[in-house]
């Protein structure tokens, strides 16, 4: 198989595009992909700052490299989630990029500021653990990145991780959450600008961007990952993505064409419910946010 | 040729197509990268008998917890 642009062989063939590309064009097709995203969705302008929040994993190690080498001023943030073992081997994947790159990577470490890591957390809430970090996590980058001057904070959520949301929101016809699934989320009072800059790129070419620019990630799942429903529902999705390529870039690049225009007053709504928590003064609708209260029961 | 992924090895027998590979394996071609060496090859590549090739996962279920009403992801 041969590079549709240039004719080299190929490394990989991106069978929704019905393209195949060497690796230089296909370092070249990430990058335009991701501008294209910024640009359609007025993601970041020029010369603003953009903090990235860093898992160690491939998503957002490639988004950092992305957007280093489209010239953007990028520093990350890592989120210590305090799961033992695995915390402490994607932060050294973190640390090492940050170093080879001589980037710029804040660590914010939940057990070492707040006195507990995620397990503990699932434990006193009884809930799945996802549920607690998510939430962390919310507060936490966003706390980073208003707390460091930064215009936008930037996350490596890809194609397939958003169509799994979308499909899990459109199963149960969750129309508040449909109505925030959006590749850019202004800033509010209290809140950065929330981007999503690898919404056109599948998890396959985010891997395989991370192969052929050697860059070193964490492989290896997230133990408290198992079974969860996003990774079902991407199951489900690549068996109809096998039959029909294209299908999950249709399902979800169609909703933020056709359908969140007809959903932007009920996020306007959402936002205007929105006041401060009475102890740390972030954004919540409620007296006390959700990271407060869930500091309150682990502590 | 030795295959081997973070969990596992196995020994397969060449020479053997990509794609029917992952088939046989009973792999999604959307779930997989396969790497010979150290570089990616097409899904119509043919492996040999002597080739190391890495079958790496590429699907994280880094779960998107669906929000609190109200606060905003
Ligand atoms: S899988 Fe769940 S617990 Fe693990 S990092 Fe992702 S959201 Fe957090
Ligand atoms: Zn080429
Ligand atoms: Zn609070």
């Amino acid at each position: 198989m041969r590079c549709k642009r240039c004719t080299e062989p190929a490394i990989i063939e991106i069978r929704r595009h019905r393209t195949s590309f060497c690796s230089e064009c296909f370092l070249h097709h990430c990058r335009e992909q991701v501008r294209r995203a910024i640009d359609k969705h007025r993601m970041i302008a020029p010369d603003e700052r953009v903090l990235v929040a860093i898992s160690g994993g491939k998503d957002s190690l490639a988004l950092w490299d992305i957007l280093l080498d489209l010239d953007y001023e990028a520093d990350g943030v890592y989120l210590g989630l305090g799961i033992d073992d695995y915390s402490k081997r994607s932060q050294s994947f973190a640390e090492r990029y940050a170093d080879t790159r001589g980037a710029k990577l804040h660590i914010v470490d939940i057990p070492a500021e707040h006195g507990f890591g995620i397990p503990d957390a699932a434990r006193a809430t009884k809930r799945v653990p996802c549920s607690a970090c998510g939430l962390s996590k919310r507060h936490l980058l966003n706390r980073a990145a208003i707390d460091g001057g930064y215009d936008v904070l930037a996350t490596g959520h890809n194609l397939d991780d958003e169509a799994a949301v979308l499909f899990g929101n459109v199963l149960q016809w969750h129309v508040d959450y449909l109505a925030r699934q959006r590749p850019m989320l202004p800033a509010t009072d209290g809140f950065a600008r929330r981007v999503k800059p690898l919404i056109r790129m599948g998890e396959r070419e985010m891997a395989a961007y991370c192969v052929v620019k050697r860059i070193d990630y964490i492989v290896e799942e997230c133990p408290m990952a198992a079974g969860n429903r996003h990774l079902r529902y991407k199951e489900v999705l690549n068996q109809i993505e096998e039959r029909t390529p294209g299908a999950k870039a249709t399902f979800y690049l169609q909703f933020l064409n056709e359908m969140l225009p007809h959903l932007d007053q009920v996020a306007a709504e959402e936002r205007s419910m929105v006041g401060a928590c009475s102890r740390c003064g972030a954004p919540s609708s409620q007296e006390i946010c959700a990271f407060c209260k869930l500091v309150e029961k682990v502590g | 040729m030795h295959l081997h992924n973070p969990k596992r090895d196995v020994e397969v027998s060449g020479p053997l197509r990509v794609n029917d590979l992952v088939s046989q394996l009973g792999l999604s071609r959307e779930a997989v990268l396969v790497i010979r060496g150290d570089s990616l090859v097409t899904g119509d590549a043919k492996l040999d008998d002597h080739d190391d090739i890495e079958i790496r996962p590429v699907i994280s279920g880094g779960a998107q917890p669906r929000s609190a009403r109200g606060a905003r992801p």
